[in-house]
């Protein structure tokens, strides 16, 4: 039993069920983040573990006491919201303290919690103002603040940075990573944003259609992904998805493909597995970090496999230069070293590393190798 | 399924606080809008004269309203007062505000003043209008004294014509929130859409006829709205700028309804011309409001 | 509406400047007019309407019609001139605004922050009933108000306004409260705040201009109300239905300047609300008609 369970949890209105049984087990100090497109079900079933929707179907109880029905207010969680909610009529301090007021906290106390979490978050100077004389950042900072003094089990967040702008954004995201590991807080966190999801988490639920996707750390939802989905849905660009047939050579499986021309193309795979497919369609998966010049490819590897190609588009991005080919009709993007010299039309010789390579079921679009 | 878990004492009773703070109002409404419309329903089907009584008489009621001349001059002098109200207030408004929207220096001034006759009560506004086309005191006696003798203007004394008198006063009244209607509409029209359009080669004309008054098209729907409903339930001011005279000449069906119910002793005729004007006013409404509330979802 | 832009792409010539200038002004006399010659005529002596021309000034300035419409002319049989009538009013007018829009925020919030099955039906009830014609509840409301024992009161009037203003106020503080972030109710849920609680704490305090809106719209309705006044207003007429007998009454000498000042005294409180806060007028008369 974990700190935070959602057992078998279902929503439904009328009769479009929005959420399929959902099961996440949150021990105590982790960072869960909620990842998914927009419609997914992640805000609906934060909302759920906050009391403001109800459950349909299945528990969710917090410190193993079940806490279906319970009013919000005494589930002894707190909420950061996207619009982050402050009183727009109160000061920054009564804006921090109302929860404090509301549960009868003496003021004595009340003061000496606003004290201490405005030391904390840096809000000293902004006690006095209300919300509208704040910038973005700092009512980000009041918002968490009003979080943190109610001193909660579970902290609950819904998308708190989307309305920043990018510096911001990365900023917040930073501070809020600090604030985790300097207080082991338990915190699940809601966004559509996947780089927010791999920075901050220590496990991930990717969330489509009502369905967790799947459920893990961030190397095993970057490496080894569920499905099609979560293969697309986490990393920028996203993975390179290309059909493939399996082809033995020697006993050891190979992917064959086309590369810009139509000619025919051999990857070995270093997934012995696969030879159980041979003969048949797969879809090939390959980040654009694994295709490389040969001098910018990972040394530890112990699959590197050239590939000649015609390149159709190159996009210098200051860090790394992306250069866009085509493979088996798709376009396959990579990712080069800034300075590696490569123009569009031109024939180059790509380094792919096959270590990295994930395979999945062309029907099902489940991952079936490694 | 997993059994349903009983919420706590506290949240079920905010469950319900909502509903039970509203339901006051709600009952309300029920009893004194619609148990009330259904009593005049009922009432409109009884034979009563001077209270209500209960013998039920079927359409008599129905039959004798649209039999009565009465009450035909009421539905003549409804349509002109209704569809002329209606066309000046709308053109005069969209006029007042495009003319307005052209950055005219004193907009600030010009606008409260279009739209004060809106705070006016109709029996102020027909008290005013009544004493300024009198003949005997008003505009035609001014103009006299001006010497322009051969000025005739005495419409309010005159069967055919005093039902204008009641359109120039009501298009008085209401033609300056029309104007603040539209000018809100123009104001909210992206300038950069007219902007493209300018140079796209639209002369003035073709912008106001082509891109502008399509895009009011929302005002133009309100504004029929309130203006329709505005005219059916009209009654102040016939009463105060004529009385319904001369003769029955300016007879309404709200006025008719009015004088057969509470000084002709004939319930049953009053109660089914108050029918008639709910309905007419509901197949306007009813269709609006559906829409409104439907895309407000 | 005084916050909306002035920028416009349109450009016109001076020619037609001067056309459109001449054409607002021109309507701009045509609005001002009857209230010109109501002002002009009652600072009157009577014999200079009925001798002189209504559109000249005063050549003796008198404040006698104004006295004797506030306090001596005849109004139905007695001489008491209007002011009974404008305590009724008044009488009338302070409680039904009040208990209309306190009423009409509480549904408001209900409707928007405590949404539940069939919440819009509700509405839409209650809205519709803005537009009924009120001839239709007339007689069922005479036999109501007979069996209360209030036909004929203040009181009688009160719960007439406030009935028929409930589906107006509530309209406006649901429009209102959309808008506002639902996100906030959550948070004071969250904080642990009740029902009347957030409402008070966290609704009302920014409620300020969505009441004036209400109270200043309901307070000009119920003033220039008529057929309620005449219908049951008994021996506690408002201000309308006194200034409609004085006008109308047929006996004696028609009192011109006096039926001008009477006006002007009917429409006084509306007019000073306008003037004062005209923006809140003007707002509440758009959220009466682009409803949502």
């Amino acid at each position: 039993m974990g700190f935070l369970d959602i057992r078998n949890v279902t929503k439904s209105y009328g009769s479009v069920q929005v959420l399929h049984d959902v099961d996440i087990s949150v021990a105590e100090g982790e960072f869960l983040v909620l990842v998914g497109p927009s419609g997914c079900g992640k805000s609906t079933l934060l909302n759920m573990i906050a009391g403001l929707e109800s459950v349909t179907s299945g528990e969710i109880a917090i410190r193993g006491r079940v806490v279906n029905g319970v009013h919000p207010s005494k589930r002894n969680i707190a909420m950061v919201f996207q619009s982050y909610a402050l009183y727009p009529n109160m000061t920054v301090a009564q804006n921090i303290t109302f929860g404090l007021e509301m549960h009868g906290t003496p003021r004595a106390e009340r003061e000496r919690a606003l004290a201490d979490v405005a030391k904390l978050l840096q809000i000293d100077h902004l006690l006095d103002r209300k919300p509208a004389q704040l910038s973005g950042g700092q009512r980000q900072r009041v918002a968490m603040g009003r979080a943190l003094v109610r001193d909660p089990d579970v902290f609950l967040f819904d998308e708190p940075l989307s309305n920043l702008d990018a510096k911001l954004r990365v900023d917040m995201r930073t501070e809020i990573k600090k604030l985790h590991q300097k207080l082991g807080t338990t915190i699940v966190y809601v966004t559509h944003d996947q780089i927010e999801a791999m920075t901050l988490s220590t496990r991930i639920a990717v969330m489509y259609r009502g369905h967790v996707q799947q459920l893990g750390t961030p190397r095993e939802i970057y490496d080894t992904p569920a499905n099609v989905f979560v293969a697309t849905f986490m990393g920028s660009p996203a993975m390179n998805i290309l059909p493939a047939r399996v082809a033995l050579r020697d006993g050891v499986p190979h992917a064959r493909i086309t590369d810009a021309e139509g000619a025919e193309r051999l990857l070995r795979f270093s997934q012995p597995n696969l030879a159980g497919w041979d003969g048949r369609d797969i879809l090939l998966g390959i980040r654009p970090e694994a295709i490389t010049d040969p001098e910018g490819a990972d040394r530890k590897s112990g699959n590197i496999q050239g590939l000649a190609n015609r390149v159709s588009v190159t996009e210098p991005a200051g860090s790394d230069t992306f250069v866009t080919m085509v493979l088996s009709g798709r376009d396959v993007i990579a990712r080069m070293r800034a300075d590696a010299s490569v123009g569009p039309g031109q024939d180059f010789d790509f380094a792919v590393n096959m270590d990295k390579a994930v395979a999945f079921d062309p029907q099902s679009e489940e991952r079936i190798a490694p | 399924m997993p059994t349903p878990v009983q919420a706590d004492l506290r949240t079920r009773l905010q469950d319900w606080l909502p509903r039970l703070v509203l339901a006051p109002s709600f009952a309300t409404t029920l009893l004194f809008v619609y148990g009330f419309i259904l009593f005049t329903l009922l009432l409109s089907f009884t034979g009563s004269r001077m209270l209500p009584n209960w013998t039920f008489v079927g359409f008599d009621n129905y039959q004798r309203l649209f039999g009565l001349q009465h009450w035909q001059i009421a539905l003549k002098n409804i349509a002109i007062f209704a569809s002329l109200y209606i066309a000046i207030c709308t053109a005069l408004g969209l006029l007042l505000a495009i003319f307005l929207d052209q950055k005219i220096r004193g907009e600030g001034v010009l606008r409260p003043i279009y739209l004060y006759p809106m705070a006016l009560s109709f029996i102020v506004t027909g008290t005013a209008w009544k004493w300024f086309l009198d003949p005997g005191i008003g505009l035609e006696r001014v103009m006299h004294l001006w010497g322009w003798e051969s000025f005739t203007f005495t419409w309010i004394k005159s069967n055919t014509m005093a039902i204008y008198c009641i359109v120039i006063a009501a298009v008085w009244q209401s033609s300056g929130f029309v104007m603040a209607m539209f000018l809100a509409g123009l104001r909210g029209i992206d300038n950069e859409v007219l902007k493209a359009a300018q140079i796209d080669g639209a002369s003035n004309w073709q912008l106001y006829r082509r891109i502008v008054i399509p895009l009011l098209r929302p005002a133009f729907l309100s504004a029929f709205v309130i203006l329709a409903h505005l005219a059916i339930k009209s009654y102040d001011l016939v009463i105060a700028l004529t009385g319904g005279g001369p003769g029955r000449s300016t007879e309404m069906p709200a006025t008719f309804m009015y004088s057969y119910t509470f000084t002709r002793n004939q319930m049953g005729v009053g109660a089914a011309s108050a029918v008639i004007m709910l309905m007419t006013i509901a197949a306007i409404m009813v269709p609006y409001l559906y829409a409104e509330l439907k895309e407000k979802k | 509406m005084s916050a909306v832009t002035q920028d416009t792409a349109v450009s016109t010539g001076r020619v037609a400047r001067a056309f459109i200038y001449l054409l607002l002004i021109l309507f701009a006399l045509f609005y001002l007019l009857p209230l010109y010659v109501m002002g002009v005529n009652s600072l009157k002596p009577l014999q200079e309407i009925t001798g002189g021309n209504m559109m000249a000034l005063p050549a003796t300035w008198t404040l006698e019609p104004w006295r004797a419409a506030w306090s001596s002319a005849q109004i139905g049989v007695q001489p008491t001139g209007l002011k009974p009538y404008f305590i009724n009013s008044i009488l009338m007018v302070v409680p039904a605004v009040a208990i209309s829009t306190v009423l009409g925020a509480l549904n408001g919030y209900i409707l928007t922050k405590w949404r539940f099955r069939g919440d819009t039906i509700v509405y839409g009830l209650m809205l519709f009933s803005c537009f009924i014609p009120f001839q239709i509840v007339l007689i069922p409301m005479a036999v109501v108000l007979g069996k209360l024992g209030l036909a004929g009161t203040v009181p009688g009037l009160i719960l007439v306004h406030v009935v028929y203003g409930l589906g107006f106020t509530t309209l406006y503080f649901r429009n209102y409260y959309a808008a506002f972030p639902t996100e906030l109710v959550r948070a004071a849920m969250m904080d642990g705040a009740g029902f009347f609680r957030i409402f008070w704490r966290i609704l009302l305090p920014v409620s300020g201009p969505i009441a004036v809106v209400s109270i200043i719209w309901q307070f000009t309705n119920i003033w220039n109300d008529f057929l309620f006044g005449v219908s049951f207003g008994g021996t506690s007429q408002p201000m309308t239905a006194a200034l409609n007998n004085l006008v109308q009454s047929s006996t004696g000498v028609k009192e011109y300047n006096v039926h001008f000042a009477a006006a002007i005294l009917a429409a006084l409180p509306t007019l000073v609300v306008y003037v004062v806060a005209g923006r809140y007028f003007v707002r509440g008369l758009m959220a009466g008609s682009v409803k949502g």
